[in-house]
């Protein structure tokens, strides 16, 4: 939520209140109001209780305003009339009346019934209820749901860009390792070997258009380097690195049993299966030895620690 | 001038709303007029049940008379009349029933007021909705004024209440919220009446670092002062924080602080502390970074007003109107009225402490101007100066014959209220009726 400009004489709460909501509806797209969606969800609720589609008399039923009809007894119900003299006379000969049956069970459950018509009704305008709610509830929802589709669409297109732009970047800043630029400053070599040259442009444009579907950028900026040297040369450098580590393998030192690459990391693979840069000639990918199995020979991290 | 204040309970620990506006205004007045208190022996507003205590006592320097509580509140008679009057066509006498069921049903008290009111200059009558204060205003007719603490429940909907508005010799609002509601539904526009509210014995000198040493408080934390009950929007509450909480920037923490009615949900960053003394609780609210109210029904916010006059915004629950009355004419507060609104007032508050400040600097002069216990004291002494100089505008009806309050004629409450102008009040920076009387 950003900052609002306030000074404690200039703030009005209402202000406030307006741009607050007014981001909040920036946030929600379209935002709809208590009353919009009591709208929608009543046309849902009508399709809902489509007659043709759940029962004929269904939607009438729970539309309709009238409550079920019932009638009010009470104790002397049975006793009264519209004419008082005729009531008055009733009452005096309720206790004969009381003589041949007893009315009191009678007027006891007409009494109930009526209290469970009354029961019933508020019933019905619960269930009616009950069913509104849920169907604004699922209105509600449904549009929540829309806005949240919409929004990781939204951030899925970005971060798909953020990704191909990131490759890109790493592509072209790994390329060029510091060496190479210094041997470049210090002056063309008077004796250039026409391939190295050669593969080194059709690389650096190579590299500057292509996107790896996999793996680190970093495995195509190997390539150039070791195409210099030859592979005794290579050889010799490796084995006085490995003098210089005392001789365990980097996989014992981290605790893995000799010989095996630690957990799940696979066996460096032979460099010829492992995939080059589109670009690269063949001659750039460096070629392991056939005893390497140490992680300091995985390629990527073997060749980079060379043009360090 | 001799005064008494009548309330349905009384005392230092008796904290609620109503009864603790009694107590400050009998004890300010005090300074003024001589001051008695006439009262139950109930502390407990459910049942109203007889308490020992002594008849006669001095609290603050303030003489108070008990009288006894003739029964205690019969709860499930209570709920069927409410649910009688306040839902079906009914009787007068079906309200005078409801009114004897609420309680705290104390003939004595009642009686002592007819018989003593000529003694005093003028009765002030709190809280309308309960027995004491109607039947007493109707004993002490041409002196009784009432502070009427409405609230828009349906209780405000029964019709023996407009006679009472109509009759009394004056009426001390505490909003205008609650003023233009009296008027809807009594249109007792004859009857003096004035907008006053209260104000709150707030420290100079809060000490918030005491208060995180002791209860062991870290971080900034939002706080919620009163009784934690569903019916104050505490569950809403705690659904909405549950929410923000889940916001990984949102730091604030939710400190608890009254009376559990209602469970506090178990959440690391939600802690409730209990009741607290005045002096912590001042202590608390001055370390908050704000006060929540989330109530849907108030006639005016005491804590609201604390927090202001120590400097702190409130951000209360705008489907109250005289909550949002009170921010906008305060500029000091910002309203909720959905999850969404929340989230985004609370985090505006959060990233934004300018806006925290310059709120709670509009909320200290706010209640410096409108709350001052000079400015309310200056309020009822003006009233009282008018009543005695004009004569009564109005009488007090009597209740219908006999055959006229059994006849169920009056519509259910519920529908009385609907029908009552909703809104807040919006005149800014000043109380609409706080200037002078309106009658």
């Amino acid at each position: 939520m950003p900052d609002f400009n306030v000074r404690s004489d200039s703030v009005n709460v209402e202000q406030i209140m307006e741009q607050i909501r007014a981001r909040i509806r920036e946030k929600r797209g379209v935002d709809y109001t208590e009353q919009q969606i009591r709208e929608l969800a009543a046309v849902k609720l009508e399709k809902f209780l489509d007659p043709r589609a759940v029962r004929s008399d269904l939607l009438n039923e729970f539309r309709r305003g009238d409550p079920d009809p019932n009638y009010a007894f009470e104790d002397d119900t049975i006793f009264r009339s519209t004419r008082g003299v005729v009531q008055i006379i009733r009452r005096l000969l309720a206790p004969v009346l009381k003589l041949f049956f007893n009315p009191n069970p009678l007027i006891h459950v007409l009494h109930m019934q009526s209290q469970i018509n009354d029961l019933n009704a508020s019933r019905h305008q619960l269930y009616y209820e009950l069913i509104h709610n849920l169907v604004v509830e699922t209105t509600r929802l449904g549009i929540e749901v829309k806005n949240l589709r919409m929004r990781v669409e939204s951030l899925d297109a970005r971060v798909d860009f953020s990704e191909r732009r990131g490759r890109a970047l790493e592509g072209a800043v790994l390329y060029r390792p510091q060496g190479e630029d210094e041997r470049e400053a210090a002056g063309p070599s008077p004796i250039t070997p026409p391939e190295r040259s050669s593969s080194r442009a059709s690389f650096s444009a190579g590299a500057a258009a292509q996107v790896a579907p996999s793996g680190p950028a970093g495995t195509g900026g190997q390539g150039p380097g070791p195409s210099a040297e030859s592979s005794g040369q290579r050889s010799k450098r490796r084995r006085r690195r490995r003098g210089r580590r005392g001789g365990a393998p980097a996989a014992s030192v981290m605790g893995s049993p000799a010989g095996s690459p630690q957990g799940t990391m696979p066996p460096a693979p032979p460099a010829p299966s492992a995939p080059s840069a589109p670009g690269a000639p063949d001659s750039a990918a460096p070629t392991p030895p056939s005893d390497s199995g140490s992680a300091g020979d995985v390629p990527g991290h073997g060749g980079s620690d060379d043009e360090q | 001038m001799k005064l008494a204040v009548v309330v349905q309970r009384y005392g230092q620990a008796i904290n609620g709303g109503a009864e603790l506006h009694a107590r400050y205004i009998a004890e300010h007045l005090a300074r003024h007029a001589e001051v008695d208190v006439l009262t139950t022996y109930a502390s407990d507003y459910v049942t109203w049940r007889n308490e020992p205590g002594p008849a006669h006592e001095r609290i603050n320097g303030i003489p108070v008379r008990r009288f006894h509580v003739e029964h205690e509140r019969d709860l499930l008679a209570f709920s069927r009349q409410s649910a009688h009057v306040f839902q079906k066509r009914h009787s007068f006498a079906d309200e005078l029933r409801w009114l004897d069921t609420e309680g705290p049903a104390s003939p004595a008290l009642v009686n002592h007021i007819a018989a003593h009111a000529g003694s005093y200059d003028f009765c002030l009558f709190f809280s309308y909705r309960y027995y004491q204060a109607y039947h007493g205003a109707r004993a002490a007719a041409g002196r009784a004024v009432l502070v009427p603490t409405a609230e828009r429940d349906p209780a405000i909907g029964l019709a023996l209440f407009q006679s009472l508005f109509r009759g009394v010799r004056a009426l001390m609002y505490n909003s205008p919220e609650e003023q233009a509601m009296i008027q809807a539904v009594s249109s007792n526009y004859a009857v003096p009446g004035v907008v006053v509210g209260v104000g709150s014995e707030v420290p100079q000198h809060p000490q918030p670092d005491r208060f995180r040493q002791k209860f062991g408080v870290e971080g900034r934390f939002a706080i919620y002062v009163g009784r934690i009950d569903e019916n104050k929007g505490c569950k809403e509450l705690f659904e909405f924080f549950e929410g923000y909480a889940r916001d990984v920037y949102g730091q604030l923490s939710l400190l608890l602080i009254g009376q559990s009615l209602l469970p506090s949900p178990r959440h690391p960053r939600i802690r409730h502390l209990g009741f607290l003394d005045d002096i912590d609780k001042f202590d608390a609210m001055a370390a908050a970074d704000l006060l929540i109210i989330p109530s849907y029904f108030e006639s005016l916010s005491m804590v609201a007003l604390e927090a202001w006059a120590l400097g702190r915004p409130v951000v209360a629950n705008g489907k109250c109107d005289v909550l949002k009355g009170q921010c906008l004419r305060s500029n000091a507060g910002l309203c909720y009225e959905s999850y969404a609104e929340f989230l985004a007032v609370i985090q505006s508050l959060e990233r934004n402490r300018r806006l925290g400040a310059a709120l709670g600097a509009n909320g200290r002069r706010f209640f410096r101007e409108h709350y001052a216990w000079p400015v309310i004291e200056r309020k009822y002494l003006d009233v009282f100066e008018r009543l005695e100089r004009e004569p009564a505008q109005s009488t007090m009806e009597p209740l219908p014959p006999w055959i006229a309050r059994r006849r169920r004629n009056l519509p259910p409450a519920q529908d009385v209220m609907a029908r009552l102008p909703k809104g807040a009040s919006v005149t800014r920076g000043e109380e609409p009726a706080a200037a002078g009387l309106r009658s």
